[in-house]
């Protein structure tokens, strides 16, 4: 009988042993994931701020980012390149349905530090540039261009041109039309939960943030929101080509 | 066959989860050839919300991983455990749990992806309620396996149920830290992760869950059914050892290498990369032992279509564990990356080696569960064909496809502009989109064949018999 020679080894006795094969396994598994990720959330290099403050709006989670006043006239206390912010709540609902649709399956929103994707794209991208982004949009494929810094690349009319039927003004594109978005209107009370939650989470939304949100989607529709989330993006912070934001 | 298996063992619930893994890949590969067919020809996606591109990709995705390749694990560990252990099943009720939990999982995928119900992170995209009756099932089965492990009659615990292990424990912690969310609405939440650390944990997920849910479940697979198809004992214990605890220790860094040159700190990223340089060593231990387990019987290739299953799964198996290693090099990485490429890598991985493995597993599975001879032979060699053209074809489409992409995006003129547009990238991939859905397409009426030939083979055991009088066979 197998049973009556004794174990020899390790090896051996979790082979007959369960509890102690699955009490080995579950601390070899979690090695590598614990060494890979905790670090981030601690080690300072990781996010560029703590180097270059001046990347991150000076005003977060201390005034709005864009308020409406008592005509109906936005009053924004934000510029483009005053510095990475969160979402408005018409960008952030913009960002919901490039969630929706599944846009970061064909569309990056990282560009890599090398000569050809600065020609096409722009300045490589920071971390700093995706810390209120959840989830991260940074995408695994281009069958599509990066959409890291679209902002301000194109018109409003372009992208709603674009979004309505694409091959209208990118013959060769695959991508499909996206009719239904200018049917769909954005819903406030539906934004500010969403603006909550991000709140719960250590996004910094001010309490007028949250309370301007129904005001700034009121009569918008969901294309509205997509090219105003499109058109900020990588527009939020100045860099400076000559600093060296990354080792 | 021996005689009181039916009354000794749970195979009911093999059965029906071998069934629907069949069913699953229908389903599965035809929305893949669809899709793929959306990139060729855009028109498909017909202006219809439902089945644009960027819904019905995670439709594919999940349901060829976690409903094919979930209902396939759960067969093969629940049938693996019970014929090593020599005891039934810890726990039937559970088992049926298991299986109902598990393709309710799946019909919420199937209604909230066309939905866009979405997490937005690539392969867990399913919403919190549905993550949360995931990660219920997966401890349901898990907690089963581990039980009749622990009733088990023999001394040792068999390599297969080590790698099911492995799996079970390391998807445990995946699903469970990548899906963690703030709820905002009934089928809306968001990470509670950010940015780079979100970027981290969710590769950490996606490559373990080709890592641990995609290789070390399916190796499980292998480690039983190659050396029982073969009927030989499996070529090394002690390679099959070592390969083991690398495999383990080893996977869990590489997520890291998808990565590469973004806003991830180097150092992470050149981990990943190391480490998965050397898991080319563990990755070929697997291939090795599984194929040298046919020494001095490869005759055998020429008369059983199921072996062969087996075995050109291995090789596809042992291929894409090279290109693995090699598109994690940082010089590799910056062509490969973004590019078709990679879609390619991940197929040679899950057509030939992923389905290859799990449909020699079905095929044996089918003969053992009902008792009776394959309805027609003929057409499981026509299905190892058509699986082995259409892998080849769509791997060969997206590898030309892919490396055009790369050098295209960084091609520069004489006068030190950029050579091309993006657009034309676009358009120069029409050929190989086009090719691509017609590999997809040849390996999707393989697997059409196969639910054929699984059907057919069940009303045989049906008009024979033979699954009747199995059960009625008192235990020897």
């Amino acid at each position: 009988m197998a049973e009556a020679t004794a174990p020899k080894g390790l090896q051996d006795r979790m082979e007959r042993n369960i509890w102690a094969l699955l009490i080995v396994l579950a601390v070899v598994l979690s090695i590598g994931g614990i060494v890979e990720i905790v670090p981030l959330f601690f080690l300072k290099g990781t996010m560029e701020y703590n180097k270059f403050p001046e990347i991150v709006w000076s005003k977060v989670g201390k005034t709005p980012i864009v308020t409406v006043d008592a005509s109906g006239k936005q009053v924004w206390s934000w510029k483009a390149g005053d510095g990475i912010r969160p979402y408005t709540a018409l960008e952030l609902a913009g960002r919901d349905v490039y969630e929706r649709e599944g846009c970061y399956l064909c569309h990056s929103q990282m560009i890599r530090p090398f000569r050809d994707e600065k020609d096409r794209y722009g300045h490589y991208s920071l971390a700093s540039e995706s810390m209120f982004d959840h989830p991260f949009q940074w995408g695994s494929k281009r069958t599509g261009p990066d959409l890291a810094r679209v902002g301000g690349k194109y018109s409003d009319a372009w992208h709603r041109a674009h979004l309505r039927a694409p091959q209208s003004v990118v013959p060769e594109s695959v991508m499909p039309n996206f009719p239904w978005l200018e049917e769909d209107k954005v819903d406030g009370s539906t934004i500010q939960a969403h603006m909550r939650g991000l709140r719960a989470i250590g996004v910094p939304y001010t309490d007028g943030d949250i309370e301007a949100a129904p005001k700034l989607v009121a009569g918008k529709t969901e294309m509205d929101a997509l090219v105003s989330y499109l058109q900020v993006l990588g527009t939020m912070a100045k860099l400076d080509d000559t600093k060296a934001y990354r080792e | 066959m021996e005689a009181g298996l039916e009354q000794k063992y749970n195979f009911d619930v093999v059965r029906w989860f071998t069934v629907m893994a069949v069913v699953y890949l229908v389903v599965g590969a035809a929305v893949g050839v669809y899709i793929a067919s959306e990139l060729a020809w855009p028109a498909l996606n017909f202006d219809i919300p439902y089945i644009g591109f960027g819904r019905l990709r995670p439709l594919h995705t999940n349901a060829v991983i976690f409903a094919f390749g979930g209902c396939t694990l759960m067969a093969t560990a629940f049938y693996t455990v019970q014929r090593t252990c020599g005891v039934r099943l810890w726990s039937d009720k559970l088992a049926w749990f298991t299986f109902w939990g598990w393709n309710l999982v799946i019909l919420a995928a199937v209604i909230t992806l066309p939905l866009g119900l979405t997490q937005a992170k690539e392969y867990a995209e399913l919403e919190w309620p549905i993550d949360i009756l995931i990660a219920v099932v997966w401890i349901a089965f898990t907690l089963n396996f581990v039980m009749t492990l622990a009733i088990r009659k023999t001394s040792h615990i068999y390599v297969s149920n080590w790698f099911f292990l492995g799996m079970m424990v390391m998807i445990t912690y995946l699903h469970v830290v990548n899906s963690l969310a703030v709820p905002v609405g009934l089928f809306k939440s968001y990470s509670i992760f950010s940015g780079v650390q979100d970027a981290m944990i969710q590769w950490w997920w996606g490559h373990n869950a080709v890592g641990f849910y995609l290789t070390s479940g399916f190796l499980g697979i292998m480690y039983y059914f190659v050396p029982k198809q073969a009927n030989r004992p499996i070529y090394s214990y002690r390679l099959s050892v070592i390969h083991f605890w690398a495999l383990m220790f080893g996977y869990v860094w590489l997520g890291a290498h998808h990565l590469q040159y973004t806003a991830l700190p180097d150092w992470a990223g050149s981990l990943g990369a190391a480490v998965s340089l050397a898991m080319i060593i563990p990755s070929w231990g697997g291939a090795v032992n599984g194929m040298m387990t046919l020494s001095g019987a490869w005759d055998k290739l020429r008369t059983d279509y199921v072996l062969r299953f087996l075995i050109i799964a291995l090789a596809f198996y042992a291929m894409s564990t090279f290109e693995g290693p090699v598109m994690s090099l940082k010089t590799v990485n910056a062509l490969s990356h973004y590019t078709d490429w990679t879609i390619g890598h991940v197929h040679s991985g899950a057509l030939g080696w992923v389905a290859g493995i799990s449909i020699g597993a079905t095929y044996h599975l089918m003969t053992r569960l009902w008792h009776t001879e394959m309805w027609s032979e003929k057409l499981v060699n026509t299905h190892f064909w058509t699986a082995t053209i259409g892998t080849v074809t769509y791997i060969v489409a997206m590898w030309v496809s892919g490396i055009m992409q790369g050098l295209m995006w960084r091609a520069y003129d004489d006068y030190g502009t950029l050579a091309y547009t993006f657009v034309e990238s676009v358009a120069a991939m029409h050929p190989y989109y086009v090719m691509r859905a017609v590999g997809g397409a040849i390996f999707w009426s393989g697997a059409l064949i196969m639910l054929v030939n699984v059907v057919m083979t069940i009303r045989k055991s049906v008009s024979q018999g033979s699954l009747r009088q199995a059960r009625a066979l008192a235990a020897a």
